[in-house]
């Protein structure tokens, strides 16, 4: 395996010499998510395998080539999880290309993000450097926290090589109920349901129905859902997934997606099109044509900032513009990572 | 610029008395946590607004004067520690808790807010901020963010960096940045995983805004003792494969137990070789089965007896001794030096014998406490500093303990942070590549390198020397660096 990092290393070099931009991808799952990259193709795919997983240290190792699949699927065996529930978007979706997009599922909001279950990352600078960041064990402040920097930085400081990811088990018992109500007192609700010990690891709503799933021991379990009432709901399973992976009625629908993130309790909206909420509140898809001024003005008032996330004519930004100061930081970081500017360039900013 | 006109015109910016320069004010903040350390400051400033700080940065940096920055001063790796042409920033009247929204579950809070007083405040709300580091007592929430600090229920509920929203900082050229909101998620780069831990280096922390969690209803411990250190640390990854999180798993060994019960009489077993606190939370039902599984795993995994909580305060009692382990370490000898590695854990039956032989080698005792479930493993050398060379005996055995942390895929801090204390092992763990990009990093964030200078990355000059006086297996610990 050690001859397609270098194989990579050269390629990043060459690269950088020429100062031609590199393209990286995985599977291309997530081609779909920010801008668009000019540059020649670097297929993260042929690194692939888990390096090491040691279900009692609750610690897991692969290469960003790794299918996120496969990586489940070992975890499945020893009845543990990615805890973030990281959505696929596609077949063959890669471990590189989850972390990179630093794109979380339905439990973000009751068991943390991607980037909170980045242990440690192995990768290659714009100067084709070897770099390991963090490390495989929980608790580790040595140096600054580059590894879950790279959590969401979309390629565009460094090829990810090989990541550490905190698992957790998988919980004893699910369960998911079913309510019907307006969208304010859905809001109400899962942010008092949220301050209170009830287990919870998923909300939705949509359409006029609030869909809490709660995960647990099983003791705990019953007694959340003899407190809480509602109706059960069957085979919840491919509710949720349909949820994380965009295949729900409402997203098949979408044409202009809208992501956005908000503080849990901010108010709603509006009647700008339809809407999916998820995380207790704190995520808000939008289907709607309306202007991207107006959406990323209500964002912003309300506290959060909104993500083009899926567009048929991609003429528009789509992350929210950063602050002066903060861009600023980002580009020196850029330029210290990436001197020659060659990682998926522009594929977040423009500047970057 | 003399002193005496930098003195002046802090003086201009702040009250009278937030300015300190004589040497008997300045005497109290020579050290933080970590007492071996010692510089007495230029002068000491310490200012109550967001516009204070931007202007005392802006004049330092204007002047070329160096800042750090300093919260309750309970750091235990000096990252505190004054810089003598330096100034000193207090931010210790940054004590207000601005905002609670319990439905939000959000407070907003400055950066000298000691990290209990959120949780007293959250309380009367069912909330509470989880990272409880044993100094929460005092310790700032500043300060913990800087340090990305830890505590015992790590396992369960995260770090510093997991129970967070926001950040207000100013940088060394007075420049404010907002770094999160109160989402989940910002645009752009994770500067706020970044600014975590960053020990004081990238920006002074004025505001921090945490997440607050809804307390679990009950919570129990049970007490297990093992005859073997090696019976003890499987009993802990067994716990951990059957699925269960306890919410604090903790081992001490033998001397660490004598000196816990000698001292608050927690009732721990004394002829144990370890125990082990596995403590379960969450609803009485969800308590009940968690403890009843952990109680069958350690028994079948050798425990020689096992003590489960009663109620609260025997809950509290059997904690005490765990949280008074330092102190109960200190009482049997004059100083004791804290270290704070983290370990894979299926290593800790080989690092605790090679600990056990570095303790004999350097005729230094060693005690240890460990937060076993997440492999943070505490180290307390005992040494005389009174007795000439002592205490350079037990850092350098220290060093040696971190530097075998390293050895086994560990790293050399877990929670307390790199300071000034443990900057020669960052060259055992870090290539010099790596060691540039943080370099780098600080750079993005203070081009005039004047914010906590000389903490954490060590120079390419301090590793070669350091480098020099540890040749492994025969072979230069760092043979890619350039060598006269």
């Amino acid at each position: 395996m050690q001859h397609i990092i270098e194989q990579f290393s050269r390629s990043v070099r060459a690269a950088g010499a020429t100062h031609s931009p590199l393209r990286i991808q995985g599977a291309g799952s997530k081609a779909f998510y920010g801008r668009t990259v000019q540059g020649t193709l670097l297929d993260v795919t042929p690194y692939r395998g888990i390096v090491s997983y040691e279900p009692t240290e609750l610690v897991l190792t692969a290469r960003a080539g790794t299918p996120l699949a496969e990586i489940e699927a070992a975890l499945a065996a020893k009845r543990q999880m990615l805890p973030f529930e990281p959505p696929h978007f596609g077949v063959g979706a890669t471990l590189g290309g989850c972390i990179a997009a630093g794109l979380s599922g339905p439990r973000r909001a009751y068991a943390g993000s991607a980037r909170d279950y980045v242990l440690g990352v192995r990768m290659l600078d714009g100067n084709g450097e070897d770099l390991k960041f963090g490390g495989q064990v929980m608790k580790n402040v040595a140096g600054y926290d580059v590894s879950r920097l790279m959590a969401g930085s979309m390629g565009t400081l460094g090829l990810l090589l090989e990541v550490s990811l905190k698992v957790l088990p998988v919980p004893a018992e699910e369960l998911t109920l079913r309510f019907d109500m307006s969208e304010a007192e859905a809001l109400d609700r899962m942010n008092r349901w949220a301050a209170q010990p009830l287990s919870l690891s998923a909300t939705c709503y949509h359409d006029g129905a609030l869909t809490v799933r709660l995960s647990g021991a099983s003791a705990a379990v019953n007694s959340v859902r003899k407190k809480l009432g509602g109706a059960e709901v069957k085979d919840a399973h491919i509710f949720w997934h349909s949820v994380r992976e965009q295949q729900h009625a409402f997203f098949a629908a979408a044409r202009t997606l809208w992501r956005l993130s908000l503080p849990s309790t901010a108010a709603s909206v509006g009647e700008t099109g339809a809407q999916l909420i998820e995380w207790g509140g704190a995520l808000r898809w939008l289907a709607t044509d309306a202007s991207p001024e107006a959406i990323r003005q209500a964002a912003t008032v309300l506290g959060g900032h909104a993500t083009l996330f899926r567009s048929a004519a991609p003429v528009v930004e789509p992350f929210q513009p950063l602050s002066a100061p903060l861009l600023e930081i980002h580009k020196r970081l850029k330029q210290r990572f990436d001197p020659h500017h060659i990682f998926n360039p522009g594929r977040m900013f423009p500047e970057l | 610029m003399n002193k005496q006109e930098l003195i002046r015109q802090l003086q201009n910016m702040l009250p009278a008395d937030a300015v300190l320069y004589e040497q008997e004010d300045l005497k109290p903040f020579e050290c933080d946590g970590l007492s071996a350390y010692r510089e007495v400051p230029l002068a000491v400033v310490l200012p109550e607004t967001e516009e204070q700080v931007r202007d005392i940065l802006r004049l330092c940096l204007r002047e070329n004067v160096p800042v750090v920055a300093r919260g309750a001063g309970t750091g235990l790796s000096g990252g505190a520690l004054p810089l003598r042409d330096g100034v000193l920033l207090s931010l210790s009247k940054f004590k207000r808790i601005l905002s609670l929204d319990p439905l939000a579950r959000i407070a907003r809070v400055q950066p000298g807010v000691r990290n209990l007083a959120i949780s007293e405040a959250a309380a009367v709300h069912g909330l509470y901020y989880a990272p409880d580091p044993s100094s929460q007592i005092a310790c700032s929430i500043g300060g913990n963010v800087a340090e990305n600090a830890g505590g015992v229920h790590c396992l369960k509920y995260g770090l510093t960096v997991h129970n967070l929203h926001k950040v207000r900082a100013y940088t060394m050229e007075g420049e404010l940045l907002e770094i999160g909101c109160e989402a989940l998620d910002s645009a752009g780069y994770d500067l706020l995983a970044l600014f975590t831990g960053s020990e004081g280096m990238l920006g002074v922390i004025t505001e921090v805004t945490v997440k607050l969690l809804p307390k679990p209803e009950l919570a129990q411990v049970v007490m297990a003792a093992f005859a073997t250190v090696a019976e003890a640390g499987s009993a802990v990854g067994e716990i951990i494969a059957a699925g269960i999180i306890p919410a604090g798993l903790e081992m001490m060994d033998k001397l660490s137990i004598k000196a816990a019960e000698d001292f608050v009489h927690a009732g721990y077993p004394l002829d144990a070789e370890a125990i082990l606190l596995c403590e379960s939370d969450g609803t009485p039902e969800e308590v009940a089965e968690e403890i009843a599984r952990m109680q069958a795993i350690l028994s079948r995994c050798g425990a020689t007896s096992l003590r489960t909580s009663a109620n609260e305060t025997d809950r509290l009692r059997l904690w005490a001794g765990r949280k008074a382990a330092f102190p109960a370490v200190g009482r049997l000898s004059p100083d004791y030096y804290c270290m704070d590695g983290t370990i894979p854990r299926r290593e800790l039956t080989h690092v605790l014998q090679r600990i056990a032989e570095l303790s004999e080698e350097y005729g230094l005792r060693v005690a240890n406490v460990f937060h076993a479930g997440d492999g943070n493993l505490h180290p307390l050398i005992l040494y005389d500093a009174n007795q000439q060379g002592e205490f350079h005996r037990a850092e350098e055995l220290g060093g040696k303990i971190l530097e075998l942390c390293v050895e086994v895929g560990g790293t050399i801090t877990g929670e307390h942070g790199v300071g000034i204390e443990k900057i020669n092992q960052m060259c055992a763990q870090f290539k010099e590549t790596e060691l540039q990009r943080f370099r780098e990093v600080k750079l993005a964030f203070d081009p005039s390198g004047l914010l906590n200078p000389g903490k954490v990355i060590p120079s390419l000059h301090r590793c070669a020397e350091h480098g020099r006086m540890h040749v492994h297996h025969g072979q230069a610990a760092f043979p890619e660096i350039p060598r006269f």
